[in-house]
């Protein structure tokens, strides 16, 4: 059954400047809406990393106002901060993996901080491993493995526990054409599940891939919106029912995501 | 003891659970903290050992002497001197509240005064005008209104005698044990702080070595609690590693040290044995140490936490 899905991110009028430099960010607003596949494009240095960070609560703004689920996040006390971060899955352009942890642990990650047993983490950590091509490779640590092996490794990292946003700085950067195109439709079997989707990219190639997604396109620190589509966009359904078997599990708490 | 020997290399746990693999890296997380540790509690054991053997001195002490009286006959004629000591014992056998009073043999005084006169061959001690001394005991204290009352008995039979409580003659001795007590107890203060400080500053270095993993895990939703709990099991085992390295080093020393003053034969010094409760509380040192560290590797971190992301 189709219905109405509440806003999962607003941002209104957001500026954001470090220190007492120009803003990087102005004047940013829009919303974004569960099961939505968004690029967010733009120059390098337009402000797309300032965005995402603000998005997946690395940061505060100047000004503006953000709501995050239905919650001011500007003034969310920090003690309710891991909560939210543990709803929003992050590929950082430079991976940030934790340097001495194997893939494995690396991937293992975000479900150990969730509380998950050992014997609920095992069976979905491989799977997710194996996914990305890197099931032989899983006690390689990051500097033993290459630029795109870590980042494939920060991709299952990011989807692993299922998040309700996956933000992705530049994911397919360090990949082949077909595994680019192989880890865009993990990032679509997700979306179909629910999870908001806003990848950050220079590659135009990348976004004809996916035709329903949206574009977010920042231009010197301001996102262009020139129907005032992002700010107010259309209400569309959940699309459930349809994701890919691949991705078809209980969920985070279940813990498959891969089968 | 197999779980034990499993951590001592020291890795620390992700989260604590079995098989996980260590969130932070370094094995030697806290560097030298173990030892510091180790000598902190040596320091402490032997200093509390020393307050606790000095209580037990003075307490002792202070039970012998608590109802105990000399009365003196100093006189230098030595048939006035017994005459007078006579007296002094009928007034006290009579006396209310005294248990005992006795004459102090004359070949028990001549030994009081051997180590500074000797026994050469021809020496005759009993020419020496030596006082005549009575041990006197009282059920209970020798307050000062029953020592006056006392005095005034004695010497209005034996003018020449001098009434005093035993416990005047070690009072100066017990105002040192007390000055010794206070100062060992300053000093397990001191030391407790200088264990603060070295914790507080490996926390704080431990944090600056692995800010950027703790700015990964805080971004996938780690809580601060989450983190600071692996810096706390850290410096726990250190703490607990040292402490027990340092609680063997303090009772050998405590244990040398007792040989060595039980050798004196000194009767008071031999009074201030340990008892086993005492060493129940030396043991219960390193225990401290380790809770100690665990809260102020807590709140360090803890603190530092709040002020990142």
């Amino acid at each position: 059954m189709n219905q109405p899905a509440a806003e999962i991110v607003q941002f209104d009028n957001v500026g954001l400047r470090y220190g007492a430099g120009r803003e990087v960010l102005a004047d940013v607003s829009f919303t974004l809406y569960p099961g939505c596949f968004y690029f967010l494009t733009g120059a390098s240095g337009a402000g797309k990393t300032s965005l995402l960070k603000l998005l997946y609560l690395a940061g505060r703004p100047s000004r503006g106002l953000i709501r995050m689920f239905g919650t001011d996040a500007i003034t969310l006390p920090r003690e309710r901060l891991p909560g939210f971060r543990r709803r929003i899955g992050v590929v950082f352009q430079d991976f940030r993996l934790v340097p001495h942890l194997s893939a494995w642990d690396n991937v293992a990650l975000p479900l150990r901080v969730a509380g998950q047993s050992e014997k609920d983490i095992a069976k979905p950590v491989s799977d997710m491993l194996e996914w990305v091509g890197l099931g032989d490779r899983f006690q390689a640590r990051p500097a033993t493995l290459s630029g795109g092996e870590q980042q494939r490794v920060a991709i299952a990292r990011a989807v692993i526990a299922r998040p309700d946003i996956l933000v992705a700085d530049e994911p397919t950067g360090n990949v082949d054409p077909d595994m680019a195109i192989k880890l865009l439709r993990l990032f679509e079997s997700l979306n179909r599940l629910g999870t908001t989707v806003v990848v950050a990219t220079h590659d135009l190639h990348l976004i004809r891939k996916v035709p329903d997604s949206l574009i977010m396109r920042l231009d010197k620190g301001k996102l262009a919106d020139p129907t005032g589509a992002l700010r107010y966009p259309p209400r569309r359904p959940i699309e459930g029912g349809s994701a890919p078997d691949s991705l078809i599990g209980p969920g985070p708490a279940g813990g498959n995501l891969l089968p | 003891m197999k779980r034990l020997a499993a951590s001592l290399p020291r890795t620390l746990r992700a989260w604590g659970g079995e098989g996980e693999s260590p969130l932070l890296p370094e094995a030697r997380l806290s560097g030298p903290m173990p030892w510091v540790i180790a000598i902190m509690i040596a320091l402490t054991v032997v200093a509390a050992a020393s307050a606790l053997a000095l209580r037990h001195a003075a307490q002792a002490a202070s039970a012998d002497l608590e109802g105990g009286v000399t009365v003196q006959i100093v006189s230098a004629a030595p048939a006035e001197r017994q005459r007078q000591a006579e007296a002094a014992l009928a007034v006290l056998s009579r006396a209310p509240g005294v248990l005992s009073a006795a004459a102090v043999p004359q070949d028990q005084l001549n030994a009081l005064v051997e180590p500074w006169l000797g026994t050469r061959t021809g020496d005759d001690l009993d020419d020496l005008p030596i006082p005549a001394l009575i041990d006197v005991r009282l059920a209970g204290a020798a307050t000062p209104p029953r020592l006056t009352a006392l005095r005034t008995a004695v010497v209005a039979k034996a003018p020449a005698a001098r009434v005093d409580a035993q416990s005047s003659w070690l009072a100066p001795v017990f105002r040192a044990i007390g000055a010794l007590q206070w100062a060992a107890g300053g000093l397990i203060a001191l030391f407790a702080f200088a264990t603060v400080s070295a914790v507080l500053l490996a926390a704080r270095n431990a944090l600056g070595t692995h800010r950027e993993t703790i700015e990964i895990v805080h971004m996938l939703g780690a809580t601060d609690v989450q983190i600071a709990r692996v810096f706390q099991r850290s410096m726990a085992t250190d703490a607990a590693m040292g402490g027990v390295v340092g609680l063997l080093a303090g009772v050998i020393t405590v244990l040398g040290l007792g040989r060595q003053f039980a050798a004196l034969g000194s009767g008071m010094v031999a009074q201030g044995s340990l008892a086993w409760t005492d060493w129940v509380v030396l043991a219960g040192i390193p225990i401290a140490g380790v809770l100690l560290v665990m809260v102020t590797a807590r709140l360090t971190v803890l603190s530092a936490l709040r002020r990142m992301v």
